[in-house]
């Protein structure tokens, strides 16, 4: 068997066809399939922008003390760098695209919950992005997408309310899909369709928006009182009146760390799924893997104080979230372990989708490795704010989540289009970007390692050779981010018809036709067995 | 959409049991996400009266006591109000329910004025840091936070009684022209567990701002 195989025709009535027609049957849509293309749409362009961002703080790095962009404009990019690709790119990438998309078809319903709140959060997103491009427009930002106090609310003389004003605003589009994607679990799920029969993507949702749900509203409310004391020249995080600027960095490390977990569960959700496929087999452990997605969810909310172990927190506080941090190492471990047993003496099928996968778990690993590292006090206390930070948390979240969200749009984009890319150039492209990411992101682990610290336009001459290393694997990364928009672009037009299930897989999404209709089944859905039920070949 | 479909359900739901279950969840949901936005300002409260202890009792003494506890019983017999105007559409009784959804409303803008009343009086006395803070001494630096906590927390509430205010008043409209029945009343559920919750924040604001403190 080859895969994947067209395995069928084009479905003519399709969410595409069917509906209002023209630009208002899009925007004014309920339908939770073209919402995830609106969020997808809107995404891309902000990849775009952040990564044109990092395209300058690369260029400006290839040597030291390079004059051709300022320090404050160096400043700005990795600013807008950060607040793009964290809020505008990687919260919603998983959730809100693929899985906007497929969590109703995945558990037979029809939509989501609430099909209005699902179309209010894109606008919610979409102004949110506003508020960002106007800070872009009117000079930027310098903070750093972390806003620390109180550099942010009393010496910053950039746009710091309106960024914080689009951070909010986009917030709360998250705190909405979030809401909306739980209930949905819980009260959408078709006959037969029991919790322990949920596809692990589901279950990554699920835990993803429990987080969204509980960590966001901090983030908003610690925003807004950036943007009160900026206004009222006064507030609990100004030292100058004795109040705790680390206080701040305690509210935002509540919401930024689980934010983490927001982008990597929906990941190792798709790479699951991914896996099973890319070895026509069950996934080992399966209670483990669903549990281990709560109980990363759950500890993740107890370990933000391990971005605060130089920050002047007690040395107790700190053992305690280093004890903790260690602990969120266990349920990722189970997970890996059990990608590998799901794979040890299989048949492995080396598609497009199954290499991102296989890229995720490897860069995964690394990251999450180098994660322990960092947990460990006394090793932090060198580490941090060098580019060793940096590098771990690039493999996390560019090596594990976009590896994975790029898997997922591949492995699911006969679905959601009814058309079959081009698996040659796809595999190309997978195997460019993860050698591209490594050839970017690891010399800054021998950087960072070596002492050269992040947020600084300027280093020393000896660190050159690694910086340019590292500036010329972004620009593979490049071309290997450019190459699925023209080849998943061309098979709109010229890709053979997929039909319902072009990787023989298993799932409820992949028994309805491709595209699927408007109402995601010819035939309400009825589950009698679990997922995963694959046969060997 | 103008004439009343009670037992209709949207179309993404299989039956009206479905959309109620989750409706209310969502509810739920939304109120769990309110109780962790408050819960910031909770926390910085929490962690400056710890560290300020004296100047936070400072503070509360400029409160006006008689007018909050006022407040705070006006408040809850709004929604007390609320809990019985539900009962009624579940029973039947409609007017009585348009009668209790409006009192419910009238309650929160009691409360609205109320509130108003007291923030004027802090302005005149130079309370309101940002705006007018004229207070000296030596506990005057530190009781600022005390008052900027202070309208942080009651000026978000206020805004979210506001809003429960405007909900109680499309509840009792629509309940008027006939919209819900025995069989149907999740929109006067879902406003009135909002009400509720804005109730229960304000039980947690009381002691904290005009409370704490007195007795030292």
């Amino acid at each position: 068997m080859r895969i994947p195989e067209s395995t069928g025709s084009y479905a003519r009535d399709n969410y595409l066809s069917q509906g209002r027609p023209g630009l208002r049957g899009w925007l004014l849509t309920h339908d939770h399939k073209r919402v995830a293309i609106l969020y997808a749409l809107a995404i891309t362009g902000f990849f775009a922008l952040g990564a044109v961002a990092a395209a300058l703080v690369r260029l400006t790095l290839v040597q030291p003390d390079s004059q051709w962009i300022s320090p404050e404009t160096y400043d700005k990019s990795f600013t807008f760098h950060g607040i793009v690709m964290v809020w505008f790119f990687l919260i919603p990438s998983i959730p809100n695209t693929l899985g906007n998309f497929l969590l109703p078809l995945m558990i037979g319903a029809r939509d989501v919950a609430f099909p209005r709140l699902n179309l209010f959060s894109w606008y919610l997103f979409m102004l949110g992005g506003l508020f960002t491009i106007a800070t872009l427009l009117l000079g930027g930002v310098d903070t750093g997408w972390t806003f620390y106090t109180p550099f942010s609310t009393m010496f910053s003389n950039t746009h710091v309310i309106m960024a914080a004003a689009g951070v909010f605003v986009s917030g709360f589009a998250s705190i909405v899909s979030g809401m909306n994607f739980i209930v949905t679990v819980h009260t959408m799920r078709a006959p037969g369709m029991r919790w322990f029969r949920l596809p692990l993507f589901v279950w990554a949702i699920y835990a993803t928006s429990v987080v969204m749900m509980l960590a966001t509203p901090v983030l908003a409310m610690t925003l807004l009182l950036i943007a009160l004391e900026r206004l009222a020249g006064v507030g609990i995080f100004d030292p100058a009146l004795g109040g705790d600027p680390v206080l701040f960095q305690h509210f935002f490390w509540f919401y930024s760390h689980p934010a983490v977990y927001i982008m990597v569960l929906p990941a190792m959700g798709v790479t699951s799924e991914l896996i099973c496929c890319g070895v026509r087999r069950r996934v080992f452990g399966y209670r483990f893997m669903a549990w281990s997605m709560l109980g990363i969810a759950f500890i993740g909310f107890l370990v933000w104080g391990h971005h605060m172990f130089v920050a002047g927190q007690s040395m107790y506080a700190s053992i305690a979230f280093s004890l903790l941090s260690f602990a969120v190492a266990v349920p990722s471990a189970i997970k890996v372990f059990n990608w590998l047993a799901t794979m040890y003496k299989g048949v492995i099928d080396f598609h497009a989708p199954m290499l991102y996968a296989l890229g995720f778990v490897g860069l995964f690993t690394l990251g999450g490795l180098t994660g322990l590292f960092l947990a460990a006090v006394a090793l932090d206390v060198s580490l941090t704010d060098t580019y060793f930070v940096v590098a771990h948390f690039h493999y996390i979240m560019v090596g594990g989540a976009v590896m994975a969200y790029l898997g997922g749009i591949h492995f699911w984009w006969p679905k959601i289009t009814g058309r079959l890319y081009s698996e040659p150039l796809a595999r190309f492209a997978a195997i460019l970007m993860f050698v591209g990411f490594n050839v970017t992101f690891f010399p800054q682990y021998v950087l960072g390692y070596l002492g050269m610290p992040r947020r600084y336009h300027d280093y020393p001459p000896p660190f050159q050779a690694l910086n340019v290393v590292s500036s010329a694997g972004a620009a593979i990364l490049a071309v290997a981010y450019l190459l699925p928009l023209w080849y998943l672009g061309r098979s709109l037009w010229r890709g053979a018809s997929a039909g319902p299930n072009p990787w023989h897989a298993t799932g409820l999404e992949w028994t309805t036709p491709s595209p699927p209709p408007h109402d995601n089944f010819p035939e309400p859905p009825v589950v009698e067995r679990g997922p995963y039920d694959y046969r060997d070949p | 959409m103008s004439t009343p479909q009670p037992l209709a359900h949207a179309p993404q739901f299989d039956d009206p049991t479905q959309q109620r279950t989750a409706a209310v969840l969502g509810m739920w949901a939304f109120l769990v996400t309110e109780v962790l936005f408050f819960g910031v300002l909770f926390a910085g409260y929490a962690v400056c009266r710890w560290r300020f202890p004296d100047a936070f009792a400072a503070g509360s003494r400029h409160t006006d006591l008689p007018m909050g506890a006022i407040e705070t019983g006006v408040l809850l017999a709004s929604s007390c109000a609320a809990a019985l105007a539900l009962r009624d559409v579940q029973l039947g009784g409609r007017r009585a329910a348009t009668r209790l959804l409006v009192l419910t409303a009238a309650l929160g803008a009691t409360f609205l004025v109320m509130h108003g009343f007291e923030y004027t009086d802090e302005y005149r006395e130079g309370l309101v840091p940002g705006l007018r803070y004229t207070q000296d001494g030596p506990l005057a630096g530190k009781m600022e936070f005390f008052f900027y906590l202070y309208f942080a927390i009651t000026g978000l509430h206020s805004v979210h009684v506001l809003v429960g205010v405007v909900l109680m008043l499309v509840m009792a409209l629509r309940n008027a022209r006939g919209r819900f029945r025995a069989t149907y009343f999740t929109p006067v559920e879902l406003a009135a567990l909002y009400w509720h919750l804005v109730d229960i924040v304000w039980i947690f604001v009381f002691p904290l701002v005009y409370l704490v403190g007195r007795a030292g």
